[in-house]
């Protein structure tokens, strides 16, 4: 594990430093990127009293697709199926909106799209995950309770039980869920919840260079999470009217984001 | 929903959220409901005849039971086959989740199996009675079982039969009602579908049920005695238009009425909607389904409620409409379960749906699974004799 994140955080130091210290919004001394969740490690984790949130920082994100790599890797992913992605959206001066996310973004965005024939106003990336739904449909619509909530909120999966029906991949108005074709049942992001049990951030917040992701307890008045949902800035959840209420934030979220 | 707006803007880049490339509802959830609704139907048509005494439907009252059970008792196999672990599947009737629409097809299913089973048990009583009296050994003791141990064909016995009769079909009406707007509310309830999440959605499914499964008897009867040569009772064919027109006008209405709204309300992603039918599914759905196998049938069972026709012309008339219907309503589920996945919930495109051979839910197996019932059916007319009226060459 520590291998694989140390070389996922060697590329991008080497590849991308370069151009992150042109994007790097708290200057370049930040540049060491923790593993831990403050207030985790080390001490009994009361699973009745914790509560976790999950920000993306729309404005911060580049499209690197590092946290494609790492969640690909951390959960050997099948190709063609993805736990979180990454999409481009362009914005042309007619205010035409142009979307994709080839390889869910495992590759990063290295080339402008060629296809668009107008003057292009505006870019930005948008990763995808688990909205951690509070009211969440997937967990409602499985016949057989394999997928659940956790006392500390996180919507999991219990990949012994799975029928493998398919009925909370229909239900989720986010499409973060897919049946794996080699153990044929679902499958979806979990915020790392092996890693947050330990005190480890997510594997995709972690290998984020810029500080996209951004991972926390509530329960912590410290944590970056705590202080941007406390504090005046305007965040927004996607799809407000499924009414699914997600623990998942973003930052600067455009109109145009679904 | 503000980017919702331009719905020529939104399409021209047909992003399809990357999970969402995968259609995970194919064929074998075409026919999961397809079959239910046939087996619903053709108990309506036995029910008729049972419960409210529509005396001109006696020629196909039994053969409706049977073949509703045929086709109930594979109702469960296009599940399996969909299922990714089927091995797994009891979990659904030991660990049932309550707040799932779908934990709850095990029992229904399972009642509706049994109130069937006990229904053509005691219509068939009296038949049964008599192979008693003619077998032996295990045979017998089966013969035995099935008769609940009486032998007891008095006129009173008889008469009690049917009162239990009568009972039995009255709550296998709500029963399968049940059965198949139950079915429909699997899609209607879920919401992140805007082609699926309407309370319509049960109401349709229930009414395109009937009309398959009427469809199917008028078919199969017609056919099956043209083979054997025997005669066809004009009334009960008429009857079983009659009501199969009824229950196509209210179906068709109620699917046209689900397009209008989701054009007229203008609510949700019913940009997607259009899109939709107008995009992937412009042929299946509106040539198909609503020209050649909705609007042609109307006005041809227009034609045969209107003027008097020859009675061979009519049952020709008859077989063909339903066979039409037959396919409407296939075409119909088609376009709500595979259609309703093509539209990425990423409201900016399409996806697309291509079946596969020989996989364990391709075209190989559906045909395999519509073919099961049929020798049921085949195997069930060993010992249940389809008709009342065998014997007579002329029924009436
Ligand atoms: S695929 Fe598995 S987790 Fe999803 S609804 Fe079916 S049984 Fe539940
Ligand atoms: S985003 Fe989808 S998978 Fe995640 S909790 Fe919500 S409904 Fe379930």
């Amino acid at each position: 594990m520590m291998d694989r994140r140390s070389f996922v955080k060697k590329v991008l130091n080497g590849t991308i430093a370069g151009s992150l210290y042109l994007v790097w919004p708290m200057g370049g001394d930040s540049l060491e990127i923790p593993e831990e969740i403050p207030g985790i490690k080390g001490k009994d984790y009361d699973i009745h009293h914790q509560e976790f949130a999950f920000i993306v920082d729309i404005t911060q994100c580049i499209g690197c697709g590092s946290c494609c790599v790492a969640d690909k890797r951390e959960y050997n992913v099948p190709d063609g199926n993805y736990r979180t992605w990454v999409e481009r959206y362009v914005k042309g001066f007619s205010d035409q909106i142009y979307v994709d996310s080839p390889h869910g973004g495992l590759d990063g965005y290295q080339h402008p799209r060629t296809d668009i024939d107008e003057k292009i106003r505006d870019t930005f990336f948008v990763p995808k995950l688990c909205n951690m739904c509070k009211e969440a449909p997937c967990v409602q619509v499985c016949p057989v309770g394999a997928t659940f909530i956790s006392p500390d909120g996180f919507v999991l999966m219990d990949e012994k039980r799975c029928v493998g029906c398919a009925y909370c991949i229909q239900a989720c108005p986010y499409s973060v869920r897919f049946l794996n074709p080699v153990t044929k049942v679902a499958e979806k992001c979990t915020w790392c919840y092996h890693r947050v049990r330990k005190g480890l951030l997510p594997a995709c917040v972690e290998v984020c260079p810029t500080g996209a992701r951004k991972f926390g307890s509530m329960k912590d008045e410290t944590s970056e999470v705590y202080k941007i949902l406390k504090g005046p800035g305007v965040l927004t959840v996607l799809r407000k009217e499924m009414g699914t209420f997600p623990a998942l934030y973003y930052k600067g979220a455009r109109r145009e984001v679904i | 929903m503000d980017a919702a707006h331009s719905s020529a803007a939104m399409l021209v880049s047909n992003y399809v959220f990357p999970n969402d490339l995968h259609v995970h509802w194919s064929m074998m959830i075409v026919l999961y409901p397809y079959i239910t609704g046939l087996v619903d139907g053709a108990f309506i048509i036995a029910a008729l005849y049972y419960l409210f005494d529509v005396k001109s439907l006696r020629p196909v009252a039994r053969f409706s039971l049977l073949f509703a059970l045929a086709f109930l008792a594979i109702a469960t196999l296009p599940l399996l086959l969909h299922l990714g672990r089927p091995e797994r599947n009891f979990n659904m009737l030991l660990t049932p989740s309550p707040s799932s629409a779908m934990a709850g097809f095990g029992y229904i299913y399972a009642v509706s199996m049994g109130v069937l089973v006990f229904i053509v048990l005691f219509v068939y009583r009296e038949d049964l009675v008599e192979l008693r009296a003619t077998s032996k050994g295990w045979l017998q003791l089966l013969y035995r079982a099935m008769t609940f141990d009486s032998i007891d064909l008095s006129k009173d016995a008889l008469a009690f039969d049917r009162k239990i009769i009568r009972f039995l079909v009255g709550i296998g009406i709500p029963i399968t009602v049940v059965l198949h707007g139950y079915v429909g509310f699997i899609f209607g309830g879920v919401k992140a579908n805007p082609t699926w999440s309407t309370p319509l959605m049960p109401v349709i499914f229930l009414f395109s049920a009937c009309v398959s499964g009427i469809s199917a008897i008028i078919l199969a009867y017609i056919v099956i005695r043209k083979v054997k040569g025997r005669s066809i009772d004009p009334d009960c064919i008429k009857t079983c238009i009659k009501t199969l027109t009824l229950f196509f006008i209210m179906a068709f209405t109620f699917e046209m009425l689900e397009v209008f709204s989701h054009s007229y309300l203008k609510s949700g992603y019913h940009h997607m909607v259009e899109g939709l039918l107008n995009g992937p599914l412009a042929s299946s759905f509106w040539l198909w389904q609503v020209k050649i196998c909705s609007v042609i049938p109307l006005f041809v069972l227009g034609v045969m409620g209107i003027f008097k026709i020859k009675d061979a012309i009519y049952n020709f008339t008859a077989a063909i409409v339903s066979a039409i219907l037959l396919l409407q309503v296939l075409i119909m589920r088609w376009n709500v379960v595979i259609g309703g996945q093509l539209m990425s919930k990423s409201a900016r495109g399409y996806t697309e749906f291509h079946p596969e051979w020989f996989d364990k839910e391709g075209i190989l197996a559906v045909v395999i699974v519509m073919a099961i019932p049929f020798i049921i059916l085949f195997v069930l007319s060993k010992i249940f004799p389809f008709w009342t009226t065998d014997n007579e060459t002329n029924v009436k």
